[in-house]
């Protein structure tokens, strides 16, 4: 299993989620976990992703995202697990 | 499972706190190039660079994008060539034209800096190293990338004052050289007393010969993520001080441990060390000076610098140590002048003065670095300040280094502007009174004894 960690910040709008789970399924990403939240019109949400299955490596995810995210006015970082693990885990 | 918090911590320190990897630093030997052919040794040297390095740079960049951590530099450390050129270099020419080759190698792979024109002389100079030194002017000012540092002293083996004495002369002419750009030259050349043969850091980076072939080192940083989470425990008392400064060392080295080991498995070259430095940057929020306010100066430079800096210093190395099974290289906090805001204004305000400098460089890594004096500075003073910078390197048992800036034609009260990385820094003002009579003293600095510790 390849986990990938993708962050989503900015303001809420119709359609977030779904734009962002159609990318993911066309590219055979799994989703393992959902967390969001919305504080003040802030959309905030954390997925854990298996990338094991997809044909793209973890920076050209990130790059394909990046360019949604600036279509769509968020923030979307996609990150390997492993540097979350590192520093929060001993 | 990783939560949201903890995503959330991590992208914020990387984000808004300046946190990132600030060099793989690919430590190249160069012992198997020798050749007494000047021309084959050149050509040796260019091979073995370009080959080894090709993929430090993309490779540099998948991991960036993989993990989403900024990593600012990839840099080439090179054994020290005045041990590879002795035997095929007759004049200074002969090992300018080696740095010339260092530089092109360095830009054909793409690395910013190449360190390792460099000299151990710590004991005395041969004919080689001598040659090598006198031309540094010469290689600073001549190429681009290429950094120079001289090991002029060590505890085991005491200060060889000549190269001192000579030293102070090659820093004045290699100002004088790069006049036009601001001396930059003199921000590539280092001094040290026990310098560390695996440190990832420019300007004073090269590759040891009791490395392996090839080692990947990576320095790590982070001055504005300290500055951010002492920011949370203010007026707090000294047990929070240094559990909050172990506990964020210790997840800044880990994500320099992180990277080491998966540039060292792409790369298929063997991880070295990790170098657990808080290294400042010109950017705002990524100083330490700063840090060193959050803990309750005024200024840097005020009365209690000394141990708010050896207490930073400390708990760095203490949250670090137990985050990578290899610690190495400068491993503490550096005090930069040109290259911290929080410094700048410091001497602006006139609170932070060379010899406060100096006291600290007892307490933390690193010495008197990216200090600009006057350019009409002496050659002799120049000399004393790197003799008392060694002592305090060598009587301590730690490193310590000096890089000095005699601005060309600058006075005290001016400015120089390097750009990028290197920042800018006033001209500070230097003791005055001569040492001519103790840097004309011809020999070296006996070893000090290890006993009787006082």
């Amino acid at each position: 299993m390849e986990k990938t960690i993708i962050t989503v910040v900015g303001h809420d709008t119709v359609g977030i989620i779904a734009r962002i789970c159609t990318y993911l399924a066309q590219n055979r990403i799994n989703i393992l976990d959902i967390s969001q939240t919305i504080t003040g019109g802030y959309f905030n949400m954390m997925m854990v992703t298996d990338t094991s299955a997809s044909e793209k490596n973890t920076g050209k995810i990130a790059d394909d995202l990046d360019r949604i995210g600036a279509e769509m006015n968020l923030s979307i970082r996609c990150m390997q697990e492993d540097i979350f693990s590192a520093m929060h885990r001993i | 499972m990783i939560s949201m918090t903890e995503v959330t911590e991590t992208i914020r320190m990387i984000a808004s706190q300046n946190l990132d990897v600030r060099t793989i630093t690919l430590g190249i030997s160069l012992l198997d190039c020798i050749d007494s052919d000047l021309g084959r040794l050149k050509e040796n040297i260019y091979r073995k660079i370009t080959e080894s390095a090709k993929d430090l740079v993309s490779v540099g960049k998948e991991i960036e994008r993989d993990y989403g951590i900024p990593i600012v530099n990839k840099r080439i450390s090179v054994t020290p060539v005045a041990l590879v050129g002795g035997s095929a270099c007759r004049t200074t020419s002969d090992f300018v034209g080696i740095a010339k080759t260092l530089d092109r190698a360095a830009c054909e792979v793409g690395v910013n800096f190449i360190g390792g024109y460099s000299a151990l002389v710590s004991k005395g100079m041969t004919d080689a190293d001598e040659l090598l030194i006198r031309s540094i002017p010469e290689a600073l000012c001549s190429t681009q990338r290429v950094c120079s540092s001289v090991d002029a002293g060590s505890t085991k083996a005491g200060i060889d004052m000549d190269a001192v004495r000579l030293l102070g002369e090659v820093i004045r002419e290699t100002a004088e050289k790069t006049a036009g750009d601001s001396s930059i030259g003199c921000a590539k050349l280092v001094v040290f007393c026990n310098a560390p043969d695996d440190n990832p850091f420019m300007a004073g980076a090269f590759h040891g010969v009791t490395c392996p072939d090839k080692m990947i080192n990576v320095g790590v940083s982070g001055p504005g993520v300290v500055k951010t989470a002492l920011e949370q425990v203010r007026g707090a008392d000294f047990e929070t001080l240094c559990e909050t400064i172990k506990k964020t060392a210790f997840k800044v080295t880990r994500v320099g441990q992180l990277v080491a080991r998966e540039a060292s498995r792409r790369l298929d070259i063997p991880f070295g060390i990790i170098d657990l430095s808080l290294a400042p940057t010109p950017a705002v929020g990524d100083s330490v000076a700063d840090i060193l306010c959050e803990i309750g100066l005024e200024y840097p430079g005020a009365p209690g610098t000394t141990a708010a800096l050896a207490l930073l210093n400390d708990q760095v190395k203490k949250g670090g140590v137990m985050a990578s099974s290899y610690v190495g290289g400068l491993s503490g906090a550096f005090i930069p002048v040109s290259e911290d805001q929080g410094m700048i204004r410091a001497v602006n305000a006139g609170a932070l003065t060379l010899e406060k400098l100096e006291a600290m460089t007892c307490v933390c890594s690193v010495g008197l670095d990216m200090i600009a004096v006057p350019g009409d500075t002496n050659a002799s003073t120049i000399s004393g300040i790197i003799a008392d910078e060694l002592a305090i390197g060598m009587v301590n048992a730690k490193t310590t280094a000096v890089r000095l800036i005699p601005a060309a034609g600058k006075k005290v009260g001016d400015f120089i502007e390097f750009g990028g990385l290197l920042g800018s820094a006033p001209v500070m003002p230097v003791n005055g009174f001569s040492c001519e009579r103790l840097i004309e003293r011809k020999g070296r600095i006996p070893a000090p004894i290890h006993s009787f510790k006082n």
